[in-house]
This record gives C-alpha cells, structure tokens and sequence, in this order.
C-alpha cells in the first residue's frame, strides 16, 4: 500500500483533534505534537521520580508506626506513576535511558516544587495535602488529553493522588487539633508551601510559552490560570474547615467572579527556581545523579548475569 | 502469660521495625527506578509486620503499651533485635546479601511459627511467610545476579558475606527466651531451623560462586540488648518526634 501523502494524515490527525477522540502511538502525529508531548510527560514523570526525595526524608523519621507505613506506600505509588509515565513517552518513541540522561545532564526539568525542603513532619502532611491536591486539578484535566497512552495514565494515577491528598490532609487535620507546638508546626507548613504550590500551575497564560499550542492539540485542556483558581477556590475552604490560615493578605470572596480572588505570585521567585537557583535544586540533582552513578555496578551485573545465562542456556541447547 | 513469652514476640517486632526502617533508607536512592519500588514494598512488609507483633507484644504484657510505645518508647538496651538488622546498608550489594540471609531465616521461621501454640502468634506467622517468600525468592535471585555478574559485583558481594557472616551465629543460638518457648510450644527449635537455612543459604552462596567464610569470628548481643554504636543513631531518628513532642497525637 502507497504511503499516503503527508496532508492526508495531517487531515485525519487534525479530524481526531477535532473529534475529540485520541490519538494513538501507531498513528502519524506532527512531529512537533510528538516532541511537545515527549518533554510534557517525561517532565511528569521526573517529578514523580524527583519527588520521592523530599518525601522520603521524613520516612525514617514518621511520627508513628501507622504514618510510616502510609507514606512509605505513598512514595511507593509515586514511584509507579514515574514507571507508568516514562512508560507512556516510550510510546511516543524515547527511551527511559535518553529521558534519564536529559534529567541527570540538566536538560530536562521536573516540578520546582520538589526544590523545596521539608523541614518538620507537617511539611509531609502540607505535601500530600496541597501537592498532591494541586497535582490531582491539573491530572483531572490531563485524563482528556488527546494522546491516549498519557489520557490513561492519567486516569490511573488520579486514583491514587486523591488518597495521597486525603492523608495529607488528615496529618493537617490531626496536628491542627493538637498541641499549640503541632498547630504552630502546621501553620508554618502551610505558610511555607502555600505559594510555591500556586507556582506549580505555571506563568499567567499570557506568558506561558507553551500554553496556546498545547491547548490546540488538546494536550492541554484547560489553561494555567484556570487550573490554579480551580486549586486556590477548593483549598481555601478546606484551610478554614481545620482552623488554618492561607498566607495571603488579599485573599477574599469575589461574588461577581464566584471565585475567590488572591495575590499575585512572586514570579522572580519562580524565575529562580525554576533557573536552577532554588533551596534544594543542588541536592536534588545531587542525590539523584549519586544514586545513579553508584547504581551502575548493580545494573551492569544484572546484564552480565542475563548475558552468561543466556549463553548457558543456548550452550545446554547446542 | 510470661515475660518470655513477651518478650519472645516483642524481638520478632524489633527484627522487623529495625530492618524495615534501614530497607526504607533506601527510598529514591536506589540503582532504578523499580528497585526503588521494590525496596519500598519490602520495607513497608516488614513495618506492617512489626506492628502485628508489636500489637500482639502489647496484649502479651497487658500494661496498656501499643505498637507506638513499644517502637518509640523504648530505649536502645530494652530492644531486642539481631545485630544484623541495625548495620548500616552499605553498598546494594551488602543491603542485598544481608537481606537474603534473614529473608530465608524468616521464611523457615515464620513456616514454623504457623504451627505455634501461640494461636495470635501463628495468624500473624501465616501472614509473614507468604511475604517472606516471596522476600528470599527476590533477594535470592540478586545475590546470584551479583554474585554470577561481573568480577566487581562478584567482589562486592563477597566482601558483604565476609562482613556479614560472623552475625548470622546469633541467629541460632538460644538463649532461655527461646528455650522457654520452645518448650511451651511458642517457639521452633533452632537447630532445626539452621538445617534447612543452610540447605537453602549454602547452596545459593556456591551457585552465585560466593565463598562462605571461615567460622572465625561472632558477633552476637542483640538479643540481650547489646547493641553496635549504629542502633543509638537509628533509634534516635526512628523516635526523635514522639521524644521531642511527648504525648502527642500523630
Ligand atoms: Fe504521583
Ligand atoms: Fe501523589
């Protein structure tokens, strides 16, 4: 069968988009979709990855034995969503390796918020609560993106994120009530981590260089700044329900908007740490390129392993 | 109920939470990304574990300590736990080899502790060793990946056996805890667990083409309380919030 010409298959991609239906690995895709998504999901996937380390810095350190075993399977789960993530931008033809050398090189970015140190055991309640409730509004509206490999990962993933987001919140909740030491701890958290959350959701629109592409290819389904009033609306209310207090003066109800209105973000703030200069961007990068490195004993035994086993067996077969 | 009874399943938790808490130092450290899983899963086995046994400790003794109590409460010569456990990781190659070596001790233990008087004890053990099967079959297959794979693997791991090796005498000997156990149908016999370890442990050393060291030196005193100078720091991170903040909810 003749190969059919280039704007025939930019005509039925267009159709899909068009139709809302998805777009699937064997199908032709403008390149640009594809490199687009690439950077997208693996730029997911390492902040799955990346993720685990300010996290699991409060594992050994968990408060009770139940607390321990709940965040130790939440890292867990993060941990697999990274596993399904690169496993969908595989699909779009890069493999796990070249993604983790872009990663471990500087070439490829993860979630500023993980630049950030946890510094008490409410900092791991503010996480799940406000993180992973920042991560579960933008992935709600990932479960419609066009590529159908990153739609079901999508839909996978938000699962397991609301229940991250509901123990986070129950370690709000359960320090709130408790001595003015944990309530203090509490608030502290919240004021610590409450703005670089607002960050996670990117520049305003109009300065989001990726934004209006990605929303015509329906990768994207809803804009940065909707995202974000989405997350401060739902959250606010959820602050006040255990006593706590969102560090934003001009944070108010606006009846006209039926939104709450609230501060502008600090965008050199972002600018820096999303440029390399936030508090934890050194360690991060530091700790992963580490345990990389001192993996790579571990890895080249399993293929030497897998290699002579392979011999012996076609030898016992010869 | 007796203090040996007690305190028989109060260490059984303290091999559990002290390994499980060195297995989740691991946590986005590890050589990829689904040994970081792994990792995780295994160490969150064996917290879940500790606090079954801890539970059932607390219910033993009868003066209102629960499994929080007993992991954060305690200090370093009230726990119990095989010297072993409490080492630091080192490199993949010494977390792996050590985890092998108690992964089949469990397995044959807890196997056996499916049979014990102890009713509460063989519920929990019936658990446990479905678990720690399929421990030993992940750990078993790294130790032979490792051993078999490249000359610096090879050498990795021998060296991790020939640290390891002096604290696995601990394992068997018996001390009156166990024999009192073993006598109320609590506890297996040791020496029949050691049979079938070896079987298990000394045929896997040789296919992976490790050498068993000489017999030359043993580490034990976990059991009594006597630590490495590595259980003072574990501990004091395990339980340093419920001692900064006392009587808290968490
Ligand atoms: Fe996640
Ligand atoms: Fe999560």
């Amino acid at each position: 069968m003749a190969t059919p010409a280039p704007h025939d298959e930019q005509a039925r991609f267009d159709a899909v988009i068009a139709a809302d239906e998805k777009i699937e690995p064997r199908d032709w895709m403008p390149e640009k979709y594809r490199r687009n998504l690439v950077r997208q999901i693996s730029q997911h996937a390492h902040s799955e990855v990346v993720g685990q380390l300010p996290e699991g810095n409060w594992i050994t350190r968990a408060p009770s034995l139940r607390r321990k075993a709940i965040l130790l399977a939440k890292v867990q789960d993060e941990a697999g969503h990274g596993l399904y993530l690169y496993s969908a931008a595989e699909t779009l033809g890069t493999s796990r390796e070249e993604m983790l050398d872009d990663l471990l090189e500087g070439r490829a970015k993860y979630a500023s918020i993980f630049n950030y140190p946890t510094l008490s055991w409410a900092d791991v309640g503010a996480i799940g609560w406000l993180v992973d409730g920042a991560a579960i509004v933008n992935q709600i509206s990932l479960c419609r993106t066009s590529y159908g490999p990153y739609a079901r990962a999508m839909v996978r993933i938000c699962k397991e994120e609301s229940f991250h987001q509901r123990q986070g919140y129950e370690i709000m909740q359960t320090l709130a009530q408790g001595s003015p030491e944990q309530q203090a701890m509490a608030q502290d958290a919240l004021d610590r981590w409450w703005w670089p959350t607002l960050m996670m959701f990117g520049p305003h629109d109009a300065d989001s260089a990726h934004t209006q592409q990605s929303m015509q290819w329906k990768i994207k389904r809803q804009s940065n700044d909707e995202l974000r009033q989405k997350f401060v609306d739902q959250t606010v209310e959820q602050a006040a329900r255990i006593g706590l207090t969102i560090p934003d003066p001009e944070l108010r109800w606006n009846e006209a908007r039926g939104h709450y209105d609230f501060g502008e973000i600090d965008w050199d703030e972002f600018q820096r740490v999303l440029g390399g200069n936030g508090p934890c961007n050194r360690s991060r990068m530091r700790d992963r390129r580490r345990a990389h490195e001192d993996g790579a004993w571990v890895r080249e035994a399993m293929l030497a392993h897998a290699e002579k086993h392979n011999r012996r067996a076609a030898g016992a077969a010869a | 109920m007796s203090d040996a009874h007690f305190t028989y399943v109060l260490r059984l938790g303290d091999n559990a939470l002290v390994l499980g808490q060195r297995l989740s130092e691991w946590c986005g450290h590890s050589p990829f990304l689904e040994e970081d899983i792994a990792m995780a899963n295994t160490a969150l086995d064996l917290i879940g574990r500790a606090r079954m046994l801890y539970s059932h400790a607390g219910r033993l003794e009868g003066r209102g300590r629960d499994e929080d109590a007993l992991a954060y409460l305690r200090d370093e010569r009230e726990f119990g736990n095989f010297l072993m456990c409490e080492l630091p990781n080192g490199d993949y190659g010494f977390t792996l080899v050590r985890q092998y070596l108690l992964d089949v001790y469990h397995r044959h233990l807890y196997a056996a502790l499916t049979e014990s008087r102890d009713d509460e004890l063989a519920a929990i053990a019936a658990k446990a060793v479905k678990e720690a099967a399929y421990h030993a079959r992940r750990s078993g297959d790294w130790v032979l990946r490792l051993g078999d794979g490249t000359a610096e693997s090879n050498a990795r791991c021998q060296a991790a056996l020939d640290e390891l090796w002096g604290y696995t005498a601990e394992l068997f000997t018996p001390d009156a805890v166990d024999s009192a156990m073993l006598e109320a149908g609590v506890a297996p016999d040791l020496a029949t667990l050691r049979t079938r370890w070896e079987a298990d442990v000394l045929a896997r050393l040789a296919e992976a083409g490790l050498t068993v060291p000489a017999d030359d030196w043993q580490a034990e005193g976990g059991r009594a309380g006597r630590h490495t100078e590595h259980m003072g720091r574990l501990l004091a991170e395990l339980q340093f919030v419920q001692r900064a903040y006392p009587g808290q909810q968490w």
